[in-house]
């Protein structure tokens, strides 16, 4: 009997860590989240308030940066996951049909996901900068076939997008285009052989093997792609500096730490409700994602 | 039967064969570009890159000094210091943590193992954004910040790691474990001389992942740290391009930029396929 | 449609990447075979078939080599264009589609003038399920199908283009032992009933015995012999031939031709005079052995195993190449399981020598 108990608690004893740690970080800030979001008026230094209330929220919806926040993240969501994964979906094919080199295309295009975002976002700063002593190496490619120069970094709002989202395509790219190329691989030949004996086309082939059986896969990757496009942050503050308010380009989840900066412990409650709006937003996109993928399978 | 017969057409496809490599050719090149531009930018002098109106695509007069500015004129070596010593301490502490409820969910029996892992997976869900004001207002009242206690406890604890460890440990045949216990193996015993080397692979892969998301993790280092002798590399190099070398020493920054991203590639070129295979298995980025 | 295989050869380059040298996974291929028959490609794996019935289907092309659909060239005309039908070894049914859609498939990719009307391809694909008997299953999908019906559904579905040629690789070998004699079975009844020219791959000797009009033994790329199967049986060409047919497998031993006898050890066992003096190797079939008391053949008895209408003796003789010989014997001419020794005579028709240095079946 007292064996038994010995038994129980060492089952315990190994999840520990794990208990002590998650319980600290992950599951006691998920109550207190919803706490800080409904206390009105909350004082970090002092840490009074109010009373609780909506306030938090109303003030946030209210919020001219947080509305230009959730309208670049919108825009960066909407351009970015459509094209990084129809672009990783052609690039992967092409990989797929080739035997020489693959290999060496394979890791060139891997590069990116072990790069540090931060500092190749840098990078991508000085190519499209356009300074006084250089307009940069893309507005002169931009004017060698007869374009006139734009500041894509400090210039009109959609030059600043445009960097935006190429940066973040570029970054999501290893990840889609692996995904893709291993699902591709998983897929037994002798489908492929059977096709080319029935005379199949290449573009039936494509749309009734290749897609039904990696769509799994893809279906994965627009979720994945969504959600993470919606915490879109760190590749913004790469390009265009810690201050994305100043330049109009912050994005939901920079909102949310912008507020939790500054040397008054900043405004946890205004972050909160940023965050749980956050929250609502992918989780109820996610559900019409699953929900969609559900019917495809289905039909 | 005799019009159905038709010799393939061989140059249609070496053409087709060309447009390919050259499509999938201009993608590497996007992707290689910023990193050759970072390189030939480093060694290029500060006089030499101001006076270039159009940049040139080589070095004329390929210069070190740059990174000699990076480790001299700004904190660039103990940026370096704070993220290995954070990455190898959060690494080690999350394997042992990870190893340990993944021995317990997948090999132990104890009450209320099922609803305990249930809670785990649906921890799995919930966006750092969401818990990470708490973290915050939790450290910084435990006077943790700017220190590396700050930095690397909320990130030890990892979910998915546990979850997909836990799934190899279970891959293991319950025979070996009877025979173990046969054979009078204590449980911790089993779970270092057996599980751990069995399930190496999947180790390894977890540690690289752990590596490659703390040398570039951004967001909570800035949260809890603003005293830059606590920087890592990616608040680093944001302090390099507002306060570092002056704002227009483009050169020396692109020389940090390759002292940062050059340990990571490093890592990568000698393990790609490891890497790749990893990631393709359970890799999510943001 | 007949088919004909002019000098065929498949080279591929080494799996090791340093070194230069091609493995001939198909050598110098020469045979004919006749329009309308279930011909067996027979061998150990690894010995080629695959890569020929690939070369058949066009799927591979020839280092070298003409094949022939009938008086036709057909080496160079793509596999959609040959007329033929493949089964693969895993079906390759296309999991999200029904078995009925996965039967019109190729219908589907018809263009031009040889469009069908949907009404048709469904006329048509009830035909052939009706064939191979799973028109009570055309709304399913393969994974709700046993592994015999998804085997017939892979057959309709390389029917329905009425092909010229059935190629079929290694059909049986993922059913279970069971379904795969009614499979084989089934095979045998598709086959005649459309009389279309088929070949199959396989590496089960029995089942390739049980069902074929012909066999073509194959290895290590190079052809051993073709025939029917009795004969193969009856007059393997070689030594090899001879080892791979028939379970349980030929009894081999090391043997002696002197003075127009033949001698296995010190035994003088049969009469081989049109033979000079060499040495040989002995192959003789299970059912060779008949228990004599005055036979010339003394072995040491090791086991008696009743199997019902049969009796298979385990005995052992210096003279053999395996670690036992077998013998099977009428149940009512059981032996004394506690006798030491076991003389028998044998039959000369299930006896074959091969030349020691060739392997070549040699006449005695």
């Amino acid at each position: 009997m007292k064996k038994l108990k010995l038994k129980q608690l060492k089952g315990w004893l190994y999840l520990l860590p794990a208990l002590l740690f998650l319980g600290f970080f992950m599951v006691y800030p998920l109550a207190d989240v919803l706490v800080y979001s409904a206390e009105e008026g909350y004082n970090f230094a002092s840490q009074s308030f109010f009373g609780y209330g909506l306030y938090n929220f109303k003030y946030v919806l209210r919020d001219p940066f947080f509305l230009q926040a959730l309208k670049n993240t919108f825009i960066i969501v909407i351009i970015t996951v459509p094209i990084s994964t129809g672009l990783a979906l052609l690039i992967s094919l092409k990989l797929h049909s080739i035997k020489p080199l693959k290999e060496a295309f394979q890791t060139i295009y891997f590069l990116p996901y072990v790069t540090n975002t931060l500092a190749v976002g840098l990078v991508f700063m000085i190519l499209f900068k356009k300074t006084a002593y250089s307009d940069g190496l893309i507005n002169l490619l931009i004017k060698a076939f007869g374009g006139s120069a734009v500041d894509f970094i400090d210039g009109p709002y959609w030059a600043k997008l445009f960097v935006m989202c190429f940066y973040t395509i570029w970054v999501v790219m290893p990840f889609k285009i692996l995904i893709l190329t291993s699902a591709l691989a998983g897929v037994n030949e002798d489908y492929y052989k059977a096709a080319r004996i029935d005379g199949t086309r290449k573009f039936r082939i494509f749309y009734k093997i290749t897609l039904p059986m990696i769509s799994p896969m893809i279906f994965y990757l627009i979720i994945t792609g969504f959600i993470g496009a919606f915490k879109a942050y760190s590749d913004e503050v790469a390009i265009f500096g810690t201050n994305l308010n100043a330049a109009g380009m912050n994005t939901i989840v920079g909102y949310v730490y912008d507020m939790l900066y500054g040397n008054s412990g900043g405004y946890p409650s205004y972050a909160s409700a940023a965050s749980l709006i956050l929250f609502a937003i992918v989780f109820t996109i996610t559900v019409i994602n699953l929900l969609i993928s559900k019917g495809n399978a289905r039909a | 039967m005799e019009e159905k017969i038709k010799k393939k057409p061989y140059v249609k496809k070496a053409l087709s064969n060309a447009g390919t490599y050259i499509f999938l050719s201009v993608w590497a090149i996007i992707v290689l570009f910023p990193f050759y531009w970072m390189l030939l930018t480093s060694i290029k002098s500060y006089s030499s890159y101001n006076l270039e109106y159009v940049p040139k695509f080589y070095a004329t007069n390929p210069t070190f000094q740059n990174y000699l500015d990076a480790f001299t004129s700004v904190n660039l070596a103990r940026y370096f210091l704070n993220t290995f010593v954070f990455t190898v301490v959060t690494t080690a502490i999350m394997l042992i943590i990870t190893v340990l409820s993944a021995f317990a969910f997948a090999w132990l029996n104890f009450k209320g193992k099922n609803v305990t892992f249930a809670l785990f997976l649906a921890l799995m869900m919930i966006p750092t954004e969401l818990v990470v004001i708490t973290n915050y207002v939790t450290i910084t009242n435990w006077g943790m910040r700017n220190t590396y206690a700050g930095l690397i406890l909320p990130s030890v604890a990892s979910v998915f790691y546990i979850y997909l460890l836990k799934e190899n440990f279970e891959q293991v045949p319950k025979e070996i474990y009877k025979a173990a216990k046969v054979d009078g193996t204590s449980d911790f015993k089993f779970l270092l001389k057996v599980l751990i080397p069995m399930c190496k692979p999947t180790i390894v892969t977890i540690l690289i992942l752990k590596v490659i998301e703390c040398w570039n993790s951004y967001v909570w280092p800035r949260l809890v740290t603003d005293n830059s002798e606590y920087f890592l590399v990616s608040n680093g190099i944001q302090e390099i391009r507002e306060n570092g070398f002056g704002r227009e020493n483009i050169p020396a920054m692109m020389a940090a930029v390759v002292v940062i991203s050059v340990p990571l590639i490093v890592l990568f070129l000698a393990f790609h396929k490891k890497i790749m295979e990893g990631v393709s298995r359970g890799g999510t980025k943001g | 449609m007949k088919v004909v295989l002019k000098n065929l050869t498949k080279k591929f380059p080494s799996r090791d990447k340093k070194s230069k040298a091609e493995v001939t996974a198909v050598d110098n291929f020469d045979f004919e075979i006749p329009s309308g028959m279930l011909i067996g490609l027979l061998g150990p794996s690894g010995c080629g078939k695959s890569t020929t019935l690939n070369m058949i289907s066009g799927l591979e092309a020839p280092t070298s080599g003409r094949i022939f659909f009938g008086d036709e060239d057909v080496t160079d005309v793509a596999p959609e264009n040959r007329g033929i039908g493949l089964v693969f070894q895993n079906y390759a049914l296309y999991p999200h589609l029904t078995v009925h859609d996965n039967i019109i498939f190729p219908l589907q990719n018809l263009r031009g003038k040889d469009k069908l009307s949907k009404e048709e391809m469904d006329k048509r694909a009830l035909e052939v399920a009706k064939l191979v008997q799973i028109e009570d299953y055309m709304e399913r999908k393969p994974s709700e199908l046993s592994g015999g019906q998804q085997q017939r559904v892979a057959i309709a579905r390389a029917l329905i283009k009425t092909p010229l040629v059935l190629l079929l690789d290694e059909p049986l070998s993922n059913l279970d032992a069971r379904l795969r004699l009614q499979t084989r079975e089934e095979i045998k009844r598709i086959q005649q009933k459309t009389g279309v020219t088929t070949i199959f791959v396989t590496h089960d000797q029995e089942e390739a015995m049980s069902i074929s009009d012909l066999i073509v033994v194959m290895k290590d790329g190079k052809l051993q012999q073709i025939g029917k199967p009795q004969s193969v049986y009856d007059e393997p060409a070689n030594f090899f031939v001879a080892k791979f047919l028939g379970t349980p497998a030929i009894n081999t031993f090391e043997g002696e031709v002197k003075d127009g006898f033949l001698y296995i050890g010190k035994d003088k066992v049969l009469k081989a005079d049109r033979l000079s003096d060499r040495k040989v190797f002995v192959g003789i079939r299970p059912e060779g052995f008949v228990i004599d008391e005055k036979g010339p053949f003394k072995c040491e008895l090791k086991a008696v195993e009743v199997m019902g209408r049969d009796t298979s003796v385990v005995s052992t003789h210096e003279g053999m190449l395996s670690s036992s010989i077998r013998s099977i014997i009428a149940s009512e001419d059981r032996p004394d399981a506690n006798l030491k020794e076991i003389s028998f005579s044998l039959k000369p028709s299930k006896v074959h020598l091969f030349d020691k240095e060739t392997e070549e079946r040699l006449l005695f």
